[in-house]
């Protein structure tokens, strides 16, 4: 059928289910916006903001599993949108970006809102394009959903001259996409899958290491059964999350920086670890030369350009996690007996002990671990997590008991602040059945405040929990302990009146100072059902603990903090 | 610490318009160093062979191998273990110089004299990237006015 570019954008979306565009307009994405305004197939929903609109895309990908869509205008429009990108492509979130260009006869001209998208795109998606004839579309935008979602998933940009929207052509979105540059592997390989399980019937202290891509692969249930059948502890990361269940006995907690005690120790005492679509961050593996030192090292994952990046492995196997967890499941049925490991288990339960996860409470302050421990008692499940990023998303990850995979959204790859609250939008768009709560930090939440106003508009409420501390706390944290308390532009004790801001929007505030408080607040917040901000006082020097500092062995903790 | 190496690496990619820069910004954007980069489109296919020499420890080179074969246009990857390698040179010298001198020490080199102005002369070679540099090294003494590598070609053995 002949139609115009714009059309096909719109037919494309359609053919790809879409249900949902976050983005904003501008001069040269219009003629698709004209087309926008025409149709009912799918809710366009304007953020105030282009990295907001990446984000709330980002955050409605991590919670469904499907592809995020995002569009916006060429120039400003684009380069705002950069950040939200970006990432994307480190926590591998699968989008789709589509932007507007100037007309193809401005190319090169330095023309209004002209910039060199898709140059600058390169190094932050997994491909870009720039379409630069309208019968190319249907195969780009085809292309540009199958690379987002399959093999390692990423963000794909592509950027539309205006003109090339407006271009007549035939579509047809039928023809199967046919990459002849791109085969990702999904089946691991037996052989390796073989000598793996060998591997783990041999060994007397493997450990399990999880990482987000079991998350994205939708592995978790796979993940768990292995563990249950072969009794081997796990260690989740920050990306992680939520993939064993916080009451699994296997599960140890989280490891790295700001891991626990139990999960650090335990990583440095394996003699196998089994890493199953993790990355081996530096953020988790601390010093690499002294990361679980006695141990061999199983890999799995997705793309082979992560196996041996950083830690050898012995036992490289390329495979999509899900398919590999499933053979090894199989492989392992009465060869591997959980048994042989009750002695590992008890070190582990030891480690617990002898420094479990905690906190000192002091009469008369809030805690900000308190306030998670507490959101996690009052909704549990029934919530979505999402967080900025500082102290507040590191006792999150920490301390909220996460259930289920996909229930904790978190900027991990590139710790963007401004993330927690559009993602938590895009959340609530993406599970409207849960309640979409955003952990962030008085300086964070001001980085995309302007969403108050999307969040009221769209009925997307989002209960934002400030654990105010009065500080840049994560750089401040630093700052103590690093710089001799030199507090250099970390200091937030200006405040606005943040009851006041959320309601001039159209939501309802609170400022807490007592346990009460804020049980009675997240109460109403829920109730209300429209967007919330619970300002929490809380204690203003409180440091995350454990922590590894960096560069430092993961067992060289420190553990605790005592100011002088 | 594991010693530098030099290796070259053949990449078959699509020819596409941004392509080649893909494949250089993956170069600058994670620090790896290219000695040098050949590109030219494959007779008859939609596809362009691209020669890399670079070097680094054999888990850098591993790596760039792994991530140039991450690029989505790009279909195959070669890190050549035994290959024949060329490369090409152009020397520009003075009529003055000594022609024939010139002349038999790049057949030396598997060359020769290709052209004759009224004012200079020039001179191309194409033989291994090493003598080709032995090559430049001794003709320096003919006050070479201008001088052109092309960077290195490969096929496995
Ligand atoms: C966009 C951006 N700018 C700067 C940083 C560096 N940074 C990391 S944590 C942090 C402090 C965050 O403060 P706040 O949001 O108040 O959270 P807290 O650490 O106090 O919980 C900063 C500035 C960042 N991660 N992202």
């Amino acid at each position: 059928m002949q139609m115009s570019g714009a059309q096909m954008v719109i037919e494309a979306l359609k053919h790809e289910g879409v249900d949902t565009v976050f983005g904003y307009p501008g001069g040269a994405i219009m003629n698709v916006y004209d087309e926008i305004y025409k149709q009912d197939d799918f809710q366009h929903i304007l953020t105030r903001h282009e990295q907001a609109a990446v984000h709330a895309a980002e955050g409605y990908a991590k919670v469904t599993g499907k592809v995020g869509v995002a569009m916006v205008t060429s120039g400003p429009g684009f380069t705002n949108a950069v950040t939200g990108i970006a990432d994307a492509y480190m926590d591998s979130i699968p989008l789709v970006v589509i932007s507007g260009q100037v007309p193809m006869s401005l190319i090169g001209t330095d023309a209004f809102q002209e910039i060199d998208s898709v140059g600058i795109s390169r190094s932050c998606t997994k491909h870009n394009y720039l379409v630069t004839d309208a019968a190319d579309l249907p195969r780009v935008l085809k292309e540009a959903f199958y690379l987002a979602a399959t093999g390692r998933p990423g963000p794909v940009h592509v950027d539309i001259p205006k003109d090339v929207t407006a271009q007549i052509a035939e579509f047809d979105y039928s023809r199967p996409v046919e990459m002849e540059t791109y085969k990702p592997t999904t089946k691991g390989n037996a052989r390796q899958i073989k000598k793996a399980i060998d591997a783990i019937a041999a060994a007397k202290r493997p450990l399990l290491y999880l990482g987000g891509g079991i998350i994205s692969a939708n592995a978790a249930e796979e993940v768990r059964a292995f563990a249950k059948l072969t009794g081997i502890p796990a260690v989740e990361t920050f990306m992680a999350r939520g993939t064993m269940g916080a009451d699994n006995p296997l599960v140890i907690s989280m490891l790295g920086m700001h891991g626990s005690y139990a999960a650090n120790m335990a990583m440095s005492e394996t003699d196998l670890v089994i890493g199953l679509g993790a990355r081996f961050d530096d953020r988790v593996t601390g010093k690499l030369s002294e990361f679980a030192k006695n141990a061999d090292v199983i890999h799995v994952d997705i793309d082979p350009a992560s196996i041996s990046k950083l830690v050898n492995a012995e036992y490289p196997i390329v495979g999509d996690v899900k398919y590999v967890v499933e053979e090894m499941t199989a492989l392992a049925q009465g060869k591997i007996d959980a048994e042989r490991f009750a002695p590992w288990l008890e070190t582990i339960e030891h480690f617990n002990k002898l420094h479990p996860l905690g906190y000192d409470e002091e009469p008369g302050v809030i805690k900000p671990q308190w306030v998670i421990e507490r959101i996690g008692q009052l909704l549990g499940e029934k919530a979505n997590i999402s967080t900025d990023v500082g102290q507040h998303q590191m006792w999150t990850a920490q301390f909220y008991p996460f259930s289920r995979p996909r229930q904790f959204i978190s900027s991990g790859g590139l710790g963007t602040m401004g993330f927690g609250f559009p993602a938590a939008m895009g959340v609530k768009r993406g599970d409207m059945e849960r309640v979409s709560i955003n952990v962030t930090g008085d300086g964070s939440i001001l980085m995309n405040i302007q969403e108050l106003m999307t969040s009221v508009e769209y009925k997307l409420p989002v209960i934002n929990v400030i654990l105010n501390n009065h500080f840049l706390g994560m750089v401040r944290q630093w700052q103590t302990l690093f710089y001799d308390k030199r507090y250099s532009e970390t200091d937030l004790s200006m405040q606005p009146n943040w009851v006041g801001l959320v309601e001039s929007f159209g939501g309802v505030g609170y400022n807490v100072e007592t346990k009460e408080e804020f049980d009675a607040a997240l109460k109403d917040a829920v109730e209300k059902n429209v967007v919330a901000m619970i300002n929490v006082n809380v204690s203003r020097f409180e440091n995350v603990l454990p922590m590894v500092p960096a560069g430092g062995s993961l067992f060289n903790m420190m553990l605790e903090y005592k100011d002088k | 610490m594991m010693e530098n190496e030099r290796r070259v690496v053949s990449v078959i990619l699509q020819n596409e318009a941004s392509a080649l820069s893909r494949i250089t910004d993956l170069f600058s954007a994670r620090g790896y160093n290219i000695e040098s980069l050949t590109v030219a489109p494959i007779p008859e296919s939609k596809y362009s062979r691209l020669t890399i020499a670079t070097s680094g420890s054999v888990r850098v080179i591993e790596q760039i191998t792994k991530q140039l074969h991450k690029l989505i246009p790009v279909l195959r990857v070669y890190e050549h273990a035994d290959l024949v390698e060329k490369e090409m040179a152009m020397v520009k010298f003075p009529i003055t110089e000594n022609l024939s001198d010139i002349e038999t020490l790049s057949k030396a080199y598997n060359g020769k004299i290709v052209n004759v102005g009224n004012d200079m002369i020039i001179a191309m070679v194409a033989d291994e990237p090493k003598r080709v540099s032995h090559y430049l090294e001794a003709v320096k003494r003919f006050n070479p006015k201008e001088i052109v590598r092309s960077g290195t070609v490969a096929l496995e053995r």
